[in-house]
């Protein structure tokens, strides 16, 4: 039975990590991310799950992974400062493709920034943050209800793929107060991660055409050798250019080979938009309040919101973006999607930014102000 | 619930032959000719094997450097994982399986410089861990710079005119921050450097064992320290053994080091603690 619940977004995640299966957790305590700590430091150990707070984020990460390669849901929750720490491992958890699940609790940047104020400024640090090219998934809820069901979401994408996954949103729904419907633990569905069964011929790199490789735990008698050396299907290092490029192209692959699992966007009066606003998190939900605010004055506004930042939806964007005469992305952030969003519209329709970096959200005025003004002109 | 049983054993009453051990197909091994980290392999081995320690219950979690070369041609469950952070990537697997033996294989550079923090962390913590620090002296892997147990006057390729830092003395570092076992031994003595890792094996806590090793290619050879029999013969004048260990410096031997058990005491393990706690939070029982 679903059960109706005021919730913070951060308690929110924490719920639905428990919900999700998840039964490890690391973490350093960083604000605006705390709180999952905080509430999984007493609920882990309630359903046999662990909770281990780390020297650092770098050490979190690792226990992490350490957990995940024995065959546990694991999760660690962070800020910035926390994500920059954890990107090489984050990278070695994609090479050697151990599940887990990253939050990122965004707070104003560079550097220590501003704690207590949100921003979007991670965005592209999910993206690159770690050296190399690396399989990314990045979800970006926009209400606390949202925190729960894309929290499990992650869950289910990171043990299906086997990669990290990584659950942006902002300090602002992070510390939000909202109802939250949270499903009978029945309804909630994580795919079982894809082990080795014990068949001969089996390699721990071997994967299907799904390009996902079954995974062995330690004990089960596989007996696997885990680097983040580039490595053969055989799980043992190579430096050969054309195994390389294998292994590579199929670890990359596995994103596109299962967009259509990953991809998720939700769109409000977009198909007849002039102005399409592509906006997600909480900036989202100003631009929903401006879209409303501009049909009833007759400017046809339109929202695109992508939830799975990246990989970017960018099939059903590019569909909706070339009916438009412009496209706007408001972000808190100097203009870090809207990069994203230009490469998939190009030069038409034009695609501007709205940026704010002041640690305030953005609000319906400035997005309503902004689209009237491309309404004239485009 | 996490259960702390191993699943299987070996038998430790037959004789040791490390081709049991080994990933023969990863063979030639890397290692250089005359390297120290070969006698520190086969003294785990024999360790692992005179515990009755079932390969498959066996993880062995290394880091990065000549060291983190180690683990890969154990078959067992093998991690090379990131510079500095085997301790760390250890922490996660132990708790996540505490039924699984964990071994880390690091080195001066790995657990010292960029893993200094989870070293003592680790030790604080008191997890059943234990961590092998393969001490050479240098940074092997990428062509000999100078590390924290680079001796003074030690010529690397990063003190070119000699070492002029003073060195991090691994175990009592380790005491310092807990650990419940903290021995030293060198290479020379291979059979009591496996007696060593034994009784870290079979410590219940965090273990830690310095094994002086040698590398001969990149430091022996800049320092004129001679060939690789020269150099394992001269860890004995480098080193006091435990008997002696309180004995003063003497000026003429300013860096030698003591070997043996220097801790081992019983201190709450992590996992067992952190379990009751958690049957403890459950109602399962009184704290």
């Amino acid at each position: 039975m679903t059960t109706l619940t005021a919730l913070h977004g951060n308690h929110a995640c924490a719920l639905a990590a428990i919900a999700a299966g998840c039964r490890f957790f690391a973490g350093y305590p960083i604000t605006p991310s705390s709180e999952i700590a905080e509430h999984l430091s007493h609920a882990m150990p309630k359903v046999g799950g662990t909770f281990v707070q780390m020297e650092d984020e770098i050490a979190s990460i690792a226990a992490v992974i350490g957990a995940s390669l024995g065959g546990l849901r694991a999760m660690t929750a962070t800020s910035g400062p926390g994500f920059s720490l954890m990107q090489e491992n984050i990278g070695y958890a994609a090479m050697v493709e151990a599940p887990c699940v990253i939050v990122d609790v965004m707070r104003g940047g560079p550097s220590t920034g501003m704690p207590t104020r949100p921003a979007q400024g991670d965005v592209m640090q999910a993206r690159f943050g770690s050296h190399g090219d690396r399989p990314v998934v990045a979800l970006a809820p926009a209400s606390v209800q949202e925190i729960y069901t894309e929290t499990i979401r992650a869950f289910d994408l990171a043990e299906r793929l086997r990669t990290p996954v990584t659950v942006l949103y902002d300090q602002v729904i992070a510390q939000l107060l909202e109802s939250v419907a949270v499903p009978a633990p029945s309804a909630v569905r994580v795919r079982e991660r894809k082990w080795a069964n014990g068949a001969s011929g089996w390699e721990p790199y071997a994967a299907d055409d799904d390009g996902v490789p079954a995974m062995a735990r330690p004990g089960d008698g596989h007996r696997v050798h885990t680097t983040g050396l580039t490595h053969a299907e055989s799980g043992f290092p190579t430096q050969a250019p054309p195994v390389v490029d294998r292994m590579m192209r199929r670890l990359l692959g596995k994103i596109d080979v299962n967009r259509a699992l990953i991809e998720k966007h939700e769109t409000l009066a977009a198909e007849d938009a002039e102005v399409l606003i592509v906006a997600y998190g909480i900036t989202a939900r100003a631009a929903r309040r401006a879209v409303t605010t501009l049909r009833e004055t007759g400017v046809k506004a339109g929202l695109f919101r992508p939830i799975t930042l990246w990989p970017f939806p960018e099939a059903a964007l590019a569909r909706l973006a070339g009916r438009a005469r412009a496209v706007l992305v408001p972000e808190m952030n100097a203009g870090q999607l809207v990069l994203e969003i230009q490469r998939i519209v190009g030069h038409t329709p034009p695609v501007r930014p709205l940026t704010r970096i002041d640690g305030e959200p953005i609000a319906p005025d400035e997005i309503t102000a902004a689209v009237r003004e491309l309404a004239v002109h485009a | 619930m996490l259960d702390a049983t191993p699943k299987t054993t070996c038998d430790q009453k037959a004789p040791f032959d490390p081709r049991e051990w080994l990933r023969l197909a990863a063979m030639p091994h890397f290692m250089c000719p005359g390297c120290g980290h070969g006698i520190a392999l086969r003294a785990l081995l024999a360790a692992v094997h005179d515990c009755g320690i079932a390969k498959d219950d066996l993880a062995v979690v290394c880091g990065i450097g000549c060291s983190g070369r180690v683990g890969g041609y154990i078959d067992a469950n093998t991690m090379h994982t990131t510079h500095g952070r085997p301790l760390a990537f250890a922490t996660g697997l132990k708790l996540a399986r505490p039924d699984l033996t964990v071994v880390v294989v690091t080195g001066d550079g790995d657990c010292l410089a960029i893993g200094g923090n989870h070293l003592i962390h680790a030790a604080r913590r008191n997890l059943d861990i234990t961590c092998l620090m393969l001490n050479n002296e240098v940074y092997g892997m990428t062509g000999g710079q100078a590390s924290p147990t680079t001796a003074a006057t030690r010529v690397t390729s990063t003190t070119q005119s000699g070492a002029i830092e003073p060195t991090f003395d691994a175990c009592a570092l380790a005491a310092a921050a807990g650990a419940g076992f903290v021995g030293r031994e060198v290479t020379r003595q291979a059979p009591a450097l496996k007696t060593l890792i034994a009784r870290a094996l079979r410590h219940k806590g965090f273990a830690f064992v310095e094994v002086m090793s040698d590398c001969t290619e990149i430091y022996g050879r800049k320092n004129d320290l001679g060939e690789a029999p020269e150099m394992i013969l001269s860890q004995k004048a480098d080193m006091r053994p435990e008997q002696h260990r309180d004995a003063p410096d003497q000026p003429f031997r300013p860096n030698a080091l003591p070997t043996g058990v220097f801790v081992e005491r019983d201190l709450p393990e992590y996992g067992e603690r952190l379990r009751a706690h958690a049957a403890a939070i459950r109602g399962e029982i009184t704290p």
